[in-house]
């Protein structure tokens, strides 16, 4: 039984990893669409050999492995719309493989962008030095796990693709600007910094943009790892309640209040975090330490 | 008589759509006999696609209970789903997907795995080995489907109409291979509106309609009982006065079709010459005239008043 579920996973992972290989949709946006961005904000917001470009590096990474969170939501609510679901509905397969062979597949592509946009800033770009290789590992892993699976979330309580399309619009948004992932969080009003803390994506940008600064040793990245690892088991266990092969079946009024559930570990963190303090003013020492280091422009200075 | 492989006993489902509740099945009872081939023939909307999918453990039903192989479909545990193989009705694929990954894709998920060489080159897909799913034409995406129903050397396998919109040619090259599956002795419950589908590949058929079962027996049985009339079905110029064809000569039954004049005769050629004699006398025009003999067609128009097409 067990054993069926693992081999189920991995064959359809295994055709999860080809059909995305075939779209060009795909390859364009987890692939040529951030090493475009690295390109364009090492151009414009670092020169030459500056940590910034480790900094923006940590950035591109970080939206990379959001990415998957776009790109597994859409992906659900298409395949359960056009009835490909209900299709593998017939065969024994259950949700549980179907939900984590997308996590995996998405998983191993975006481990090779990752290496692409960091041996492209590395060599192409010119960073000064590989920053922190294992904890870029580890926050890549978890992340794009974690980001994937509140995806499958949005997917299993929307009920059209429009409805998908709306929410990932506002979460994305979300995600992207109040996470430090494009405009650096030490720039922000303290306020923000602080409801920053409540926001899964924070935890992934600032650990992924301190360890390729090479400023964030291992277990400095512990908490980072910790509070994505918990809120991929969560957010995985809801997406597999909620799951629905269908397309006309409608989520429950009381499947909503599941997506909070979802969120608990990052309230839970966003309070420590606010009132122990350390991860605020080790972000802030942090970026002074980078601006100081060396100092050509910071971003806000360049026009 | 041996246990029946598919028992279903008073079935019950209905579905809220928008606040309106449509009762789709209303109180449906059946069996089939291993090696059966069995339909389900109504018109649209009849019920044919809930009852199936109920057996195939897709969906619930209110009340009632069906078995199929031994095993509750409503549990739909996996090991019921390795002993079934189906053709649903609305379904798709991966648009990128190749036909023969599919076919081993949906292999790999069973215990009992087909050759799936052999599946693809029965159902003429070799050539296409290789498309995308997207690129195939109607009529492969069908037999692509029907040999993804057959990868698991199912016990049962049901199809939902799985001619639909195909043209007659494609149509026939799946008749030949339901025929196949016949002599394999496999158990087959298939779901259409076409009668001749009915007619031929069919050791018994249910009439459906409105979720109830109205006449059920061998396509012999049941044409038998509209036995000894001809169906004539005449197209006029103008309309006719009502009723006036019913009292020809030898006309059994007299229904209008939009326009369509379906008369039941016992005495065809005698009612024919009466029709154009009555013709003449209104002085109105036969635009057209054709006969059939005894089908499930007129088994249908005579227990529910409506033709079977749309
Ligand atoms: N998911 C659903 N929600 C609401 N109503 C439904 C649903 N599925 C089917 N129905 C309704 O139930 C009735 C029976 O539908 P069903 O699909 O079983 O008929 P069918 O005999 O297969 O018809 P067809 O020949 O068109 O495939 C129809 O009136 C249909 O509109
Ligand atoms: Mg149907």
């Amino acid at each position: 039984m067990a054993s069926n579920v693992l081999a189920n996973t991995w064959t359809l992972t295994k055709v999860r990893v080809r059909l995305a290989m075939r779209n060009r949709t795909f390859l364009f946006f987890s692939l040529f669409m951030p090493l475009g961005f690295l390109f364009f904000f090492v151009m414009v917001f670092s020169k030459g050999d500056s940590p910034w470009t480790a900094f923006i590096l940590g950035s591109i990474l970080t939206m990379t492995v959001m990415g998957s969170f776009w790109g597994l939501s859409v992906q659900l609510v298409t395949f359960r719309e056009t009835g490909i679901l209900r299709r593998f509905r017939l065969a024994p397969v259950g949700a549980g493989p179907m939900l984590a062979s997308s996590i995996l597949a998405n998983y191993i592509l975006v481990v090779p962008s990752a290496a692409i946009e960091i041996l492209v800033t590395k060599w192409g770009l010119h960073m000064q030095s590989w920053g922190n290789l294992w904890a870029m590992f580890l926050l890549i892993t978890v992340g794009s796990a974690a980001f994937s699976a509140f995806g499958l979330i949005v997917a299993s309580v929307t009920n059209t693709m429009q409805e998908t399309q709306v929410i990932n619009q506002i979460i994305w948004t979300a995600f992207l600007f109040l996470s430090g992932a494009t405009v650096p969080l030490a720039r922000f009003p303290h306020w923000i910094q602080g409801a920053s803390l409540f926001i899964p994506a924070t935890y992934l940008a600032t650990g992924l943009q301190f360890a390729a600064t090479n400023l964030a040793t291992l277990s400095e990245i512990a908490t980072d790892f910790v509070a994505l690892a918990l809120g991929l088991l969560v957010a995985f266990e809801i997406s597999r309640q909620l799951f629905r092969w269908e397309p006309e079946a409608k989520v429950p009024g009381r499947a909503k209040l599941w997506v909070l559930a979802a969120l608990v570990p990052f309230v839970a963190f966003g309070i420590y975090e606010n009132v122990a303090g350390h991860r605020l003013n080790r972000i802030r020492q942090d970026f002074q330490l980078l601006d100081t280091r060396e100092a050509p422009a910071p971003p806000s200075d360049v026009h | 008589m041996p246990e029946p492989i598919i028992a279903v006993e008073g079935l019950f489902k209905s579905y809220n759509s928008n606040g309106v509740i449509v009762e789709a099945v209303r109180g449906l009872s059946f069996s089939v006999q291993e090696g059966e081939v069995f339909g389900l023939l109504g018109p649209n909307g009849a019920g044919k696609t809930t009852t199936v999918e109920i057996l195939e453990g897709m969906r619930m039903p209110d009340r009632g209970t069906a078995r199929v192989c031994g095993l509750d479909p409503e549990k739909a545990g996996s090991e019921f789903k390795q002993k079934i193989g189906a053709v649903l009705q609305s379904t798709s694929l991966p648009d990128k997907l190749r036909v023969k990954e599919a076919l081993d894709l949906f292999a790999n998920f069973y215990t009992s795995r087909a050759d799936t060489e052999s599946l693809l080159k029965r159902f003429q897909l070799e050539e296409k080995r290789n498309a995308f799913y997207s690129h195939l034409s109607g009529g492969q995406k069908q037999r692509l489907a029907l040999a993804m129903a057959l990868v698991n050397n199912p016990q049962v396998v049901f199809l939902d109409e799985p001619t639909a919109g195909l043209d007659p040619q494609v149509r026939r090259e799946i008749y030949d291979i339901i025929e196949e599956l016949r002599k394999d002795k496999k158990t087959v419950l298939i779901t259409t509106h076409y009668i001749e589908e009915a007619e031929r590949l069919c050791d018994r058929v249910a009439i459906v309609d409105h979720g109830r079962i109205i006449k059920i027996g061998s396509p012999r049985e049941l044409k038998h009982s509209s036995a000894g009339t001809t169906r004539i079905e005449v197209r006029l110029a103008r309309p006719l006065t009502n009723g006036v064809l019913s009292t020809l000569e030898g006309v059994a039954d007299c229904r209008d079709f939009e326009g369509t004049y379906v008369l039941h005769s016992t005495l065809p050629p005698r009612t024919i010459v009466a029709l154009v004699k009555q013709l003449e006398a209104e002085n109105n025009e036969l635009q057209s005239l054709e006969m059939f003999s005894p089908s499930l067609e007129d088994v249908f128009i005579e227990l529910t008043g409506r033709r079977l097409r749309d």
